[in-house]
This record gives structure tokens, sequence and C-alpha cells, in this order.
């Protein structure tokens, strides 16, 4: 009953997202009042229907039903119910749904804190909203139905994936998710300002807001989404430039320029037709993302089951939804009037080289994650684009944009001059050279690590934007004038930036691993740790069985630590699985692997197992970072400007 | 203003790409082999410990190379077409049997002789060959996985067609379908045949 | 029983038994390296860390756990140990999987695009800016702005500069 009941309100969610999308729109355009007051009401009567969906769906994996088709491909009636009810998201329906879940759930918040909007802009906003979230409606609907029934019903079902058993899969996919829909507030604003022919400062002051907390959602997803492979599939890494990361870190970068270009917008009028471009650009490589995930042109790690179907329904609504608002910028930015003047060196043109920094970083990753795809369909063979060429091509470009943040910041609207720069900045370029040379020099004379050039640049533009960044703010307090929180909101994420750079340069220059097979009391050193197996015992885990190792860790004798890695083997599945034990640390993290049993020790016949120690410094600095920058971004949207009520006479 | 309309240009040129490569399948790779002359190796068959095969034995005709393992699950689904295929002794079938006996099949501590992996080996391919029907002229025994590597071998079963040469013509990765047999083995197989 | 027990108490027995306890510790402690040779194994490492793992969906050749990556790590030690070069080794592999099974595409003419476009593009879009910019500079100031409007700019020009 509940699956129908859930299929149902879905039905009934596209018919009002349907009338969402096209009712303000019209009575915008026609004028017609009672059209575009329509808009809320729909759009919480949308809210409420999904919700009912989504909550009909997770009740289903609660209750372990396995005549509904995606639960008995994503459960199990040993699952633990925390991991039943993320399990909703584990698979394409259930993702998608919540994709026009947390759709309808940020219309909702934009129709709620959108009072001081005319009717007309925040009509055509909750419009196009409406307008997409039929689009998914629709998709769902058609192609991936998560309440599809299994009849006669699984007897159990065939569980999650173990990799997926883990908290990371809780809020992993809910925070990014947020993000990638989030660019969809932005995205209605800006088509909605073309629409209306009204791009101005204060459209910008409404779109910030939005744009910042969809970007500090993404942020802190895509940094989830790191942490969660870091501690989870057992060998350390943090990134791979696998096609569904790059998906995912494309709209981050975009948004990135976005929220800096606005900023341009807001305050001085300048770049409008650039930051509704970027505005449309940061959605489109979201839906994109979308495509690449589900579609199957691309071979990753990630992606969900595929079928051709689904690959051709997310093309065709990219094409409706990213070809209309092309063709709609082309035919009304130019219209758009122009800003006031800027010097070739000010903190516009800064801007204006964030944005292009950005925008042409973002260009490479795509051109890299589809080149294999474009040779493909070009017939000229298959090849593979990995790591090693994102390395060699995003370090040169965004390198300088974090050089350029410093000078950014110092520099003032419409005219700076570039030696006042250089004599205000030249201490922190001097501090910021010693503390690169010195550092690694330092290391190495300590026999810790060779020294790298790009540990080198890394230690440079970290220590540039710190102190910079410190320097900005001291001699900004000494001013006159009451300083907004988003000046502390970016020095934050400013900072956060730097930390992760930070971690990310030590992290490379730095790590150490041991692979050793050990038998219990046989230790393994690493750098002054000291790492000696115990024991191994059996362990009983609510749906698997365990191989538990317990490692104890000592360092000049003295016990800090305890490590216990885990050689699992869940009972749906029959692939072992391994869990990593890491002990983090401020300045650095243990990482113990568990391996397969080897043969044992000649001498004495003892047992053996193969067991993999990392030796990570830094690395917390990474997640670290990211949390600082959520937070920056957090900060900046709590800006009082923001919350200020506009009154509606006085467009500039 | 015409560079407005940059943006839906690039858009546009990007959605053609996509749609080319939703028609392809980014998990057929072809092999780099096809052209080349089979790589050479000397292995112990099935039948007996002193009989070995090499490729330059089928030297003048037409052949093909079935790579299988009784572990391999989609070698059963494939099996009973090549059995039947086999039957009408258009072009003889060379078994390679890859990696029989796994890490897993060893007891733990010990590793076995290569004696004891051969007559490992043999048991096991002989039982499932007896029960499933044997399409092969010989099978050779590849333990180690070497054979397979100098193939090109990673998703077993695969199957190679190869000329009177020596050089090979076609690469499969996957079990054999009634389609891609009737649509480019036997066609191909006639061909070769001709010259 | 007495003459055995007092054959232990010598001292010249017990300094044995205390050197030959001490002595087993210090042998039977550290866990055996997998790698028999480190300097091949990060050769082995670095090299495998480019290549991609053929039977996983998108795993390098280093980290992979499936079997047939472990058989070709062997592959690429045994490789080493023959003196063969970084890039013979890569050949070695490319004849037999293809191109596919390099992560870091070699620069051919194929591959120019991907290699150098995004420093094409950059070059395109600094230049681009550049014109942009100079072209505002040019630019006179254009308000149609009433009085009240400028004081309004004016308002929140401050409010705007405190940020």
């Amino acid at each position: 009953m509940i699956p129908e009941l859930g299929h149902y309100v879905l039905i009934l969610a596209f018919w009002i997202a349907l009338a969402q999308g096209v009712l303000p729109l019209a009575g915008a355009t026609k004028g017609h009042l009672a059209w575009q007051s329509m808009a809320k009401p729909l759009t919480a009567l949308h809210f409420g229907l999904v919700l009912l969906a989504f909550l009909a769906l997770m009740w289903s994996f609660v209750i372990n039903d396995f005549s509904v088709l995606y639960v008995s491909q994503h459960s199990n009636s040993l699952l633990p119910t925390v991991y039943r009810m993320a399990a909703v998201w584990g698979g394409h329906e259930g993702s998608l749904l919540l994709w026009a879940f947390l759709l309808a759930l940020w219309s909702i918040a934009v129709a709620i804190f959108s009072r001081t909007l005319p009717l007309a802009m925040s009509a055509r906003v909750l419009g196009v909203l409406g307008l997409i979230s039929t689009g998914f409606l629709a998709f769902i609907l058609t192609t991936s139905n998560p309440f599809d029934r299994l009849l006669p019903a699984a007897v159990d079902g065939r569980d999650l994936n173990p990799l997926l058993q883990d908290v990371g899969l809780i809020i992993h996919p809910p925070m990014l998710y947020m993000g990638y829909v989030g660019f969809s507030v932005a995205f209605s604003f800006a088509i909605a300002a073309l629409l209306s022919g009204r791009l101005d400062a204060a459209w910008a002051r409404w779109s910030r807001p939005w744009t910042l907390v969809a970007w500090v959602f993404m942020t802190f997803g895509i940094g989830l989404g790191s942490w969660w492979a870091y501690s989870e599939l057992g060998w350390g890494g943090w990134w791979f430039w696998d096609p569904v990361e790059n998906a995912s870190l494309m709209p981050w970068l975009f948004g990135t320029a976005l929220i800096h270009a606005l900023m341009a917008t807001e305050m001085r009028g300048g770049f409008k037709a650039w930051t509704v471009l970027l505005a449309i650009g940061a959605f489109s490589l979201s839906l994109l993302g979308t495509f690449l995930v589900r579609s199957g042109v691309l071979t990753s790690v990630h992606a969900f089951a595929t079928d051709p179907r689904r690959g051709v329904f997310v093309l065709i609504f990219l094409v409706v939804v990213v070809g209309s608002s092309l063709t709609l910028f082309a035919w009304r930015a130019p219209k758009v009037s122009v800003g006031g003047r800027m010097g070739l060196i000010s903190r516009e043109s800064f801007l204006l080289a964030n944005s292009v920094l950005l925008v042409v970083a973002t260009g490479a990753v795509l051109l890299g994650t589809l080149y294999p795809l474009i040779i493909d369909a070009l017939n000229m063979g298959k090849l593979s684009v990995g790591a090693p060429y994102f390395n060699a091509v995003f370090v040169p470009l965004l390198s300088p944009l974090l050089f350029l943040m410093v000078p950014g910041v110092a520099a003032s609207w419409k005219e700076a001059q570039i030696s006042q720069l250089v004599s205000r900045l030249r201490w922190v370029a001097l501090g910021a050279l010693v503390l690169a040379c010195g550092v690694p020099a330092l290391l190495q004379e300590l026999g810790q690590g060779e020294w790298l050039w790009s540990t080198s640049l890394g230690l440079f533009l970290s220590a540039w934007i710190v102190l910079g960044s410190v320097k900005h703010a001291i001699v900004r307090s000494r001013q006159p004038g009451r300083i907004a929180l988003s000046y502390w909101g970016m020095q934050t994420a400013h900072l956060g930036m730097a930390v992760l750079v930070v971690g990310i340069t030590m992290v490379k220059g730095y790590e150490l691993e041991r692979d050793v097979r050990i038998g219990i009391g046989e230790t393994v050193t690493l750098r002054d740790f000291t790492l000696e197996l115990k024991r191994m015992e059996d362990v009983d885990g609510p749906n698997y069985k365990a191989l538990r190792a317990t490692l104890e860790v000592k360092k000049d004798q003295r016990i800090v630590a305890q490590l216990t890695p885990e050689k699992r083997r869940y009972f749906s599945t029959a692939m072992p699985m391994t869990e990593a034990a890491i002990d983090s640390g401020l300045f650095r993290d243990l990482y113990a692997s568990l391996g397969d049993p080897v043969e044992p020790h000649p001498q004495t016949r003892a047992p053996r197992w193969n067991l993999h120690v990392y030796d990570k410094p830094f690395i917390s600095w990474l997640w670290a970072g990211v949390l600082l920058m959520v937070l920056g971004g957090v900060i900046a949207a709590l800006d009082k400007r923001y919350r200020r009520a506009a009154s509606p006479a006085n467009p500039v | 203003m015409k560079k407005f309309l940059i943006p839906l240009g690039f858009f546009l040129g990007l959605v053609i790409f996509l749609a080319l490569g939703l028609q392809r399948d980014p998990k057929e790779i072809p092999s780099p082999l096809v052209g080349q002359a089979a790589p050479a190796f000397k292995l112990f068959t099935l039948a007996a410990d002193n009989q070995t095969f090499e490729p330059k034995d089928m030297q003048g005709q037409v052949w093909m190379l079935n790579v299988w393992a009784t572990w391999c699950v989609a070698c059963r689904e494939e099996h009973p077409l090549l059995v039947e295929f086999s039957k009408q002794h258009s072009v003889p079938i060379v078994g390679l049997s890859y990696k029989e006996v796994q890490a897993q099949d060893e007891p733990p501590g010990a590793k076995l002789s290569p004696e004891d992996k051969r007559l490992l080996a043999r048991q096991r391919s002989e039982k499932w060959l007896r029960t499933r029907g044997n399409p092969y002229v010989v099978t050779a025994l590849d333990l180690d996985g070497r054979v397979g590597i100098d193939y090109g071998v990673y998703g077993v079963p695969e199957t190679y067609v190869i000329d009177k040469q020596g050089v090979i013509r076609y690469k499969l990765v996957g079990a054999i379908t009634p389609e891609v047999l009737v649509k480019k083995i036997l066609p191909l197989v006639s061909d070769l045949q001709k010259t | 029983m007495q003459r055995c027990f007092a054959l232990f108490c010598r001292p010249s027995v017990l300094v044995a038994l205390l050197w030959m306890c001490l002595a087993g510790s210090l042998m039977a402690k550290e866990a055996e390296p997998n790698a028999q040779d480190p300097v091949i194994e990060a050769r082995m490492v670095h090299i495998s860390e480019e290549l991609r793992c053929m039977v996983c969906q998108n795993e390098s050749l280093a980290s992979s756990h499936a079997e047939l990556a472990g058989d070709l790590r062997e592959e690429v030690r045994s490789l080493i140990r023959q003196n063969k070069t970084d890039d013979e080794i890569k050949a070695f592999l490319i004849t037999r999987y293809g191109d596919f099974v390099l992560y870091r595409p070699t620069v051919k003419p194929m591959t120019w695009a991907l290699w150098f476009g995004p420093f094409v593009l950059l070059l395109v879009a600094l230049t681009a800016m550049l014109m942009y910019l100079r072209q505002r500079q040019r630019q006179a100031p254009q308000t149609g702005w009433t009085d009240e409007q400028l004081k309004k700019a004016e308002r929140l020009l401050k409010d705007g500069e405190s940020a």
C-alpha cells in the first residue's frame, strides 16, 4: 500500500510542479497578479507531496519491504536500521528521489525567505525551479521509479554494498546534493533576471546568499566524499580524479567563480552578463554531472547501474534546460546596461582574473574527463586520462589563482596602484619565501624526507595567503568603520584554502608507507613509531564476521595509540572487505590496513598476515581546511545586508 | 552581439559528442594484438604430461583460441555454443586453461609444486569438460597466467581468431553470443580460409 | 634432582640462558617487508601508479587488489630486474593491452588538444580579459541617474567598501 501511495503522490507532485512552473512564469510575463501569487502555495504543496513520497520509500526500507524492487536490491534484513534509512539514496532511483526532494526543499526555502523580493521576481524564480522539478519528476516516473514492485517478493534483500555501510553514506550524498541542487537557485535567479530584463546590483544582493549557502554545502559534500574515501577504501587515498569526482568539482569551481563575480556585480554593478553566465554554467555543470554519472558513457568506480534510456532522457533534459537558458542569454544579455569604469589594476580586475582562472581550470577538468569519450566518438580508439594528466594541468592553473588571493583582497575598487600593492606586500612575500624554503630544508636535514620543489610551491602559496590575510585584517581593523561579517567570512574561507593547501603539500611530500608480512609479537617501524601486532581475534558484527588485528603503537617506548584494522566478510556478499584503522592527530595520521594471511614465518612457522601501514603527515589539515571554508561561507551568508529588508523602490 | 552566442555554440558541440558517446560502450576495448603475430609459447597440454602445444603447431590453418577456466562463470554460458560450433568442424578450437589453480586453492602456508598444480588443474578441467562437452582439439595449461599476459587477457572468457600465417585477426572479450558468432566470427573464418 | 638444580644455579649457565632469551627476542621482532627489494619495489610502485587496472572500474595498477593486478605488478618487477627502462616497461604493457592502460596519455598528435588545450584556453581567456579591461578603462562612466539615486548609490558604495 505505502509504495503505491508513494508512487501516486509522486505523480501528483509532477502535475503540481508543472503548475508551479507554468502559471507564475506566464503570470509574470502577462502581468497576471493572481497567477504570480500562486507560486508560493504551489511550491508548498509540491514540497509536501515529494516529502510524503520520500518518507514512503524510507518507510519501505525500514520495515524491510522486499516486495519493492529497489529495496530488495539495496537492503537486507540484517542491515542496521540507520543504514537501511541511508540506503534510500544508495542506488540510482532513490538518489534521484533525494534530488527531487532536496529541490523541493530549496524551493520552499526560497518561497519562505523571499518576502522582500518583488512578486514578479519571486514568481519567476519559483517558476523556473518548478520547471526543473517537473523535469526531474518526469525522469523518475518514466525511467527510474523507486516504487516498482518485485512480485513475488524476495525472501531477503541483496544488501547494501558493504563499501557503502559507513557513516559517510549517511551524510555525503545529502550534503553533496544540497550543493548540486542549490545551484539551481542561483540559476533560477539568473533566468528570472534575464526574463525580466532587470539585471542589477539588487538582483546580485538577492542571489548571493543563496549561492553562498549552495557553495557551502557543495564544499562540505566534496570534502566529506574525500574523507570517506580516505577512511573507508583502505589505501589512504583521498582524490582520484575519477569522472564522478570531477563531476562534482566542476560545478564547485564555477560556484566559487560565481560567488566572487557576484561580489563585483553587487558592489559595483560590473560583470552582470558574466555573472549570469556563470550562474547558468554552474547549474549546467551540475546537470552535466548527473548525465555523466548515470548514463554509462564513462568508466568510474562510483557510477550507478546504467541504462542507455536514462542517458538519453538526461541528455534531452540537459539540452532543453541549458540550451534554452543559453539562448535566452544570447538574446537578453546584450541589452543589459554596462557597469562603471574599472582600472586595469583594481579589485574588479582581480575578480575577473579569478573568474578566468577558475573557468579555465574547469575547462581543463572537463576536457580531461570527456577526452576519452571524444576520441572514442571520433573512432580514433580508446585511451585513458587519469590523475597524472589532471595533476599536471590543474596545479599550474590553480597556483596563480592562489597567489592572486592576497593582492585581490588588498586592491581597492575601481583603481589600485601596483606600486602600492607591492610595497604593502613585500614583507609578506619575503616571509612566505623564508617559510617555503626553510621548512623543507630543515625537514630534509632531520631526515624526514626529500626537499621537493612542489613542497616549496605549496608552502609558499599557503604562507603567502595566511600572512597576507592576517596583515590585511590587522590593517583593516585599525581603520575606522564597522567591519561587515562578510569580510570575516572571506578571511576565514581564504584561510581554510591555505590550510587545505598545507595539508595537501605536506601529505604528498612526506607520506610514508610500509608493506609487510607480520606475525604476532612482530613489529614494524614507521618514522619514530613502532607498531607491534599484539593479537588477532575473530569478531562478530551485526551482518558480518571479521578478523581483527590489534596493533599497539609506541613512540619513545610509551604506548601512544592502538589500531584495530579488520578484514570483514559480510554475509550477503562473497567479497571480503577491509576496514582500515586510523589514529588521527593534528600533525599526522597513522593508517593501518589488514591484508590476507600469507605463508608462515620460515623459521618459527608462526602464522603471518599482510599489513600495510602509512604515516600521513598533516592530512587532518585537509579536513580542517574544508571545515574552515564551510565556516567562512556560513559567516559571509549571515552578513546583515542580506537580512536587511531591501525596499522595493531603490533599484540601483 | 555574436560573442553572446559563443556559450550556446560550445554547448551544442558538447552535446553532439555526448550523444555520440551514448552509443559507444566505454568497456569495449579494442586489442592492439589484432594484426600482430600470435605470441609464441610452449605449454603442457591437458591430455598428457609429456605433450606440449605451441601456436606454430597450427601454422597453415585458420584456428581459434578460447581462454577459459572452471572457476569462470561466463565460460559456462558460452560453453554450450562452443560445443555445438565445434561439432560443425569448420575451424579447430584450441583451449587455453587460464590460471585454473588459484591462490585460494593452495593450502595456507604451503605452495603446491608445479606438478601438483598441473595434476589439480587436469583433474578439475577434465571433469568439467566431461560434464559439459569438449569442443577443443587440444587444451594448453597456462597455470601462472604468463601466456595470458602476452595475449592481453583480462576478462575471461576471451576468444581469438588466428589466420594461416599465425596472425591474430580478431579478439573477443567476454562470452561468445550467437550474434557475434554469426555476424563476426563465421564470416571472418570463411574469408581467412579462402586465402 | 638436587644436583640438576645445582647445575642450573651456576652463574655461567644462568648467563648463557639469559643471553639466549635476549638474543631470541631481538631476532624475532621486526616484521618482514613484503617487497624483496625496496629499490625495485619503489620503482614498480612509481610505474604502476600511472597504469590502469584492466579488470577494475577505475583503479590504478598500484592500488588494486585484483589478481590480474598482482600478476602484472610481478611482471613489472621482473622487467625492472631485467634492467628495462620505464618507457620499455610501459611499451610492454601497451603492446598487450593498448593505450587504454596508460593513465598518463602519451603526447602525440591525437592528444595535443588534450595536453595543450588548457594552456591555449588560458592564453585566449587572458587576452580577452586584457582587451576587455582596456576597453573599460577608456570608457567614460555613464549615469542617467537622479541626484537621489546618486546619493543612494554613494551610501551603498560606502557599505560595500566596509566589506
